[in-house]
Order: structure tokens, then C-alpha cells, then sequence
């Protein structure tokens, strides 16, 4: 089909298409990547990774990875459940349940930061209860890691609910026919079947995770050394003039995407004859 | 192991799939559940299954009841309509999946699994594909690893829902006599789903034809084409001829024409509608006796072992005539002229009420 339409074409109507295409990723995609490295190498290597080992540079590393770990596996878990229902099975409320899903995509961050605040801040519904126990939750680690928890919510739901509906169940009763429960039935049927939607979700949900800025700025109070994840501290390296700096910290997270995609790529490589086997059945 | 059915209904939202349905298979039989779509036959098979629950009645399991049994616990073989292989595994790890999610303590080892699974690609006659993906085979091939998947568990009962439905049709009828044989030489209980009455009448023991969720017959393939239960039996399972027919004075007319018909004693008192197959009637260019019926030749139809002849009566209806090569032949009939029909016998006659 596709070598059949390439023919159809004029090869005019080709380069030009082709050539559309690689003026935007150069214009909006390599220029940015390559300004981000350049800035942030000007200085020279060293002045880059002593930037990159400053104290609160550190800490928002720290933090960004922390809550990445918990925020991704949780909603690696959501996402798989709340698909599995809304593909595999039928039950009221389940039109609601999908635009639930997509809140956290249609409402600004700055407003998903905002709840929380209301929540959990002093003067919020929950906020003399938090601190009669002396919790702190806003202005501290675990608004971070909340608000990016519901900010990233969706992403892995998203990429798995088209992937189940579309495969069907037949498979899943194949399996019960042959005698496997419930629980092996979806370790071995389901879950290989949606390896690849899942991978993309997860490397999806990691990247927002890390990348989120909005919500996490309004919960974050912008401490130092504390509650900065590495968004906010590059955005503050930068209000200082440390450009440099700013930048660095900056290519780390370029880094964070180009690694996810190769390493996306190799999984790809390595599995290609069963990928290839999968995609031709699912048409 | 024999399975019965009884009673069952089972309706989806407002639409009653099944309604009373009741039916026994014997150990070792191979039954065709036949219908147009929307019968019921599928929604059946899956009740026995277990992968369908029935809003009430039972299924009995050699005797006991497995209502309530879970479907691994029922020991059933199913083969799905578009195959459902696992698209990631290869045909050797879908047929050796039923072997390897076993509890620990009754699985087998490695090596009698790996055994198992040779003997079964052997049996269906495809040693050599092991290796690859579902994607990579032939439709039918897909069917017999599906087939040989489902058989791996050893199950006492084999459910096949449309077996040949995806397939085109010269590997259907291919198929159909392989499936035949397999089970001639397997004698496992077997309940195949199909809207195709050739396929069910060639390859059944016997035949369980439905309609909107109701059983209209259960019979021999020889019982329900020559003695239909219901006007819709004799419809679905081949082309038939309707005359107006009445009785009068214990003579029995077709239109006009009075019919010789030994079957006369069963014919009562009032008008009837007579189903006449194809194959029933005697054509020649003199009029046979007094019940013969004048006809012109609109279409002969000489592919096939008999011949086909389209006729319109003089009354105007359309008639539909088979006869073999040989009286063709001696006949030498040709397209426009004119003969006479004389029914031989009568199929099916249902009275006006």
C-alpha cells in the first residue's frame, strides 16, 4: 500500500512534503537543542559540571528523580486498572469515568496546583487538621509529589485504553478456555499485548513527571535547596543571570528526553520480529 | 462426556438470544449447531462454554451439573471464530500455554510439554511451524493451530464456533473433510457452530437447527433435509417450491392440475401450501398422467453434477427444476421450449389454517 502511494506522488509533490517537514523540526526542535547544549558548554566543560554540582542544583536533581519514582509507578498502576476496566469490561458510569481522566490534560496546571493549595494549605479545607498532626504537606516535598502525581495522571491511561479496546478479549478467553486464572491470564496475555502502549505511556508519564512546571510552581513556595524540583530551579538560575548555569541544568532535562527515546528505540530494535508479528495481526 | 442442555434462556438487554433451548449430545458425536445469524447458535456454544452465563436453566457435564463450574474448571476445547492465537507468541508457546498454566503440582515437565506440542503440530500436520508467529500463517493453517491449541489440554468436550468461517472456500471444503476425519479418528464430543447448512449437513452426525433463539429440529443430516420439522428447516437447508395445493374429495390438486401423489392418505380436507424440492419432479415433453404441469424453459444451468432448470408455469410462478446429466441427455431440452413438470413427492405441506 505505502510503496504503491509513494509512486503515485510527483516527486515534486514528495520534496516538497519531505522538505516542509525537515524545516520545522530544524526550526523548532534541532536550533533549540542545539542553543540548550551550546549555552550551557560556553563556558567550557568544567564550568558546566561545576555548575551542575552546585548544592541546590543538587537537592532539585534529587527531588525531580524522587518524585518521578513515585509518581510514575503509581500512575503505571492507575493507568493499567483504570484501561483494563474501561476496555475489557462495561458498567455505568463509564463515559464519566474517561472524562475524569482527561481533567488533568484539559485544565491548566496552574489551576491543578491551585486545588492543592486549597486542600492542603493553611487556610485550605484540610489545612489545621495537617498541621495539628504537624504534617506539612504545601510548601514542601509532598505537594510536589502530589501535584505532579494528578498532573501526570492521565498519560499512561491515555496510551493503553485505545491499544486494549482495540485487541479485543478474545485472546483474554482464549486463555480462560485453556485453563488460566484470572491473574495469569492478564500477566500473559494482556499485559505482553500492550507492552509497547505501555512503554510509550510510562516514557511519557516520566518525562512530564520530571518536566512539570505549572503545578508544582504554585505548590512549591520555591525554597531553596527544598522544595525546588529541576524545572523550578533552572527558571530561577535564569532570573538570576546565572545563564550558564541555567542552562546546564537545562540540558539535563534535554538529556532526560533523548536518552528515553534511545533507549525507546533500542527495545524496539531488540524485539523488532515480534513487534512486526503483533502489528500485522492487529489490522 | 455427553453434554445436555436444558432449558436455557439467556436474553441481552431486550433481546432474547436463546428461549428454552434444550438439547443432548451423546459421548463421541459431532453436532452442528445451524442457523441464519442472530439465531443463537454462537451465544449456545458459549453457554456451554462457560464464557456466556444463562439467565436461567442448566448444563449438564456427563450427568452433573456445571452451571455454576468456572470455564478453566470445565475442561471444554474452544476454538474461536477468527482463531484468537496469541499474536505475540509463537505457534509452539500458543499450543504448549493450556500445558504451562497449570497448577505446579499436576504440570508436566519442560521436556513432555516440548513432546506434547510436537505431537500435536504433527497431528495437524504442521511440524514445521513452530517457530513462527500466528502472523506469518495461512488462515487455514491458523485454524488447525488454534485447533491443536485447544486440543493440548485434552479436553472431553470440543466447541468450535464458525471453525471455517474466515476461510475462503477452497480451503473450507478442505477443512471440512479434514475436520470429519479428525474426529472419526479422535471421537471427542463435538459441537461446531455454523450458518453454511452444506458444511453442516457434509460433516455432522447430526444436525440441531435453530431460529430466533428456539431449536426447530435436532436430526440426522438425512432427517432434517428430507423430513424438515417446519417451514423454516426446509427453507434454510436447500431451494424448494411452493404450490398452492387443496384437497378435494381425498384428491389432492396442485393449482388446477389433480397430482398423483402417494402421500394423499396424510393430506386433509382444505387448502395447503406444498413444498416441492427441486429434485422431486419428473420432466418430460408429454404430459405424464393428469397432474402434469406446463412450463416454458427460461434458464438451464449445466455446471455441477445435476442440471438445473429454471421454468415459468403457465400460471406465471417461477419453478425451479433439478434433473440428472443422463435425462439431460436423452431429453436434449433447449432454452424456450415448452415440457411437463410432474412432482414425484412432496416435502413438507403445512396447512392453512
Amino acid at each position: 500500500m505505502s510503496s504503491l502511494a509513494r509512486r503515485t506522488e510527483s516527486p515534486i509533490v514528495r520534496r516538497s512534503l519531505i522538505g516542509i517537514a525537515l524545516l520545522y523540526l530544524v526550526l523548532f526542535i534541532f536550533m533549540p537543542l542545539f542553543i540548550v547544549f551550546a549555552t550551557a558548554l560556553e563556558k567550557g566543560i568544567v564550568y558546566y559540571l561545576h555548575s551542575l554540582a552546585d548544592v541546590d542544583t543538587i537537592a532539585a536533581i534529587k527531588l525531580t528523580v524522587i518524585t518521578a519514582l513515585i509518581a510514575v509507578p503509581l500512575n503505571l498502576v492507575f493507568g493499567v486498572a483504570a484501561s483494563w476496566a474501561i476496555a475489557k469490561f462495561d458498567f455505568r458510569g463509564k463515559n464519566f469515568l474517561l472524562t475524569l481522566i482527561d481533567v488533568p490534560l484539559s485544565v491548566s496546571p496552574v489551576i491543578s496546583g491551585l486545588i492543592f493549595v486549597l486542600l492542603f494549605g493553611l487556610q485550605g479545607v484540610f489545612g489545621h487538621w495537617i498541621r495539628d498532626h504537624g504534617w506539612r504537606i504545601i510548601f514542601a516535598p509532598p505537594a510536589i509529589i502530589i501535584a505532579t502525581i494528578f498532573v501526570t495522571f492521565p498519560m499512561v491511561a491515555r496510551e493503553l485504553i485505545p491499544v486494549m479496546k482495540a485487541q479485543g478479549n478474545d485472546e483474554e478467553e482464549a486463555a480462560i478456555t485453556l485453563g488460566a486464572g484470572g491473574w495469569k491470564t492478564f500477566w500473559y496475555i494482556t499485559l505482553p499485548n500492550v507492552k509497547w502502549g505501555l512503554l510509550y505511556g510510562v516514557i511519557l508519564c516520566n518525562a512530564r513527571a520530571m518536566g512539570e512546571f505549572g503545578a508544582v510552581s504554585v505548590v512549591s513556595g520555591h525554597i531553596r535547596g527544598y522544595t525546588n524540583t529541576l524545572p523550578l530551579q533552572i527558571e530561577i538560575l535564569y532570573n538570576d543571570y546565572s545563564f550558564t548555569a541555567a542552562f546546564a541544568a537545562a540540558s539535563l532535562l534535554a538529556f532526560l528526553a533523548l536518552f528515553t527515546l534511545v533507549i525507546k528505540s533500542l527495545v524496539e530494535f531488540r524485539f523488532r520480529a515480534e513487534l512486526k508479528a503483533v502489528r500485522k495481526q492487529g489490522h | 462426556m455427553s453434554i445436555e442442555v436444558k432449558n436455557i434462556v439467556k436474553t441481552f438487554d431486550t433481546f432474547k438470544a436463546l428461549n428454552d433451548v434444550s438439547l443432548k449430545v451423546e459421548t463421541g458425536e459431532l453436532i452442528a449447531l445451524l442457523g441464519p445469524s442472530g439465531s443463537g447458535k454462537t451465544t449456545l456454544l458459549r453457554i456451554i462454554a462457560g464464557l456466556e452465563t444463562a439467565d436461567s436453566g442448566e448444563i449438564l457435564f456427563h450427568g452433573e451439573d456445571a452451571s455454576d463450574k468456572k470455564v478453566k474448571d470445565r475442561n471444554v476445547g474452544f476454538v474461536f471464530q477468527h482463531y484468537a492465537l496469541f499474536r505475540h507468541m509463537t505457534v509452539f508457546d500458543n499450543i504448549a500455554f493450556g500445558l504451562k498454566v497449570q497448577p505446579r503440582k499436576i504440570r508436566l515437565s519442560d521436556d513432555k510439554i516440548k513432546a506434547k506440542v510436537k505431537n500435536l503440530l504433527d497431528l495437524v500436520q504442521l511440524d514445521w511451524v513452530g517457530d513462527r508467529y500466528p502472523s506469518q500463517l495461512s488462515g487455514g493453517q491458523r485454524q488447525r493451530i488454534a485447533l491443536a491449541r485447544a486440543l493440548a489440554i485434552e479436553p472431553k468436550v470440543l466447541l468450535l464456533d464458525e471453525p471455517f468461517g474466515s476461510l475462503d472456500a477452497q480451503v473450507r471444503k478442505e477443512l471440512r473433510v479434514w475436520l470429519r476425519r479428525f474426529h472419526d479418528d479422535l471421537h471427542i464430543t463435538s459441537l461446531f457452530v455454523t450458518h453454511d447448512q452444506e458444511e453442516a449437513l457434509e460433516v455432522a452426525d447430526r444436525v440441531v437447527v435453530m431460529n430466533k433463539g428456539k431449536v426447530e429440529q435436532v436430526g440426522t443430516p438425512q432427517e432434517v433435509y428430507h423430513k424438515p420439522a417446519s417451514v423454516f428447516v426446509l427453507n434454510f437447508l436447500g431451494n424448494v417450491n411452493l404450490f398452492q395445493g387443496r384437497v378435494i374429495d381425498g384428491k389432492l390438486y396442485l393449482g388446477n392440475a389433480p397430482a398423483n401423489i402417494q402421500q394423499e392418505d396424510k393430506l386433509k380436507n382444505k387448502p395447503a401450501n406444498l413444498y416441492i424440492r427441486p429434485h422431486q419432479f419428473h420432466v418430460d415433453r408429454k404430459p405424464q398422467g393428469d397432474n402434469a404441469i406446463r412450463a416454458t424453459i427460461k434458464h438451464i444451468n449445466l455446471a455441477g453434477s445435476s442440471v438445473k432448470i429454471d421454468l415459468t408455469t403457465e400460471s406465471g410462478s417461477d419453478l425451479q427444476v433439478e434433473i440428472t446429466q443422463q435425462v439431460y441427455s436423452q431429453l436434449q431440452l433447449i432454452k424456450g421450449e415448452d415440457v411437463f413438470v410432474c412432482p414425484k413427492d412432496i416435502t413438507f405441506c403445512e396447512y392453512e389454517i
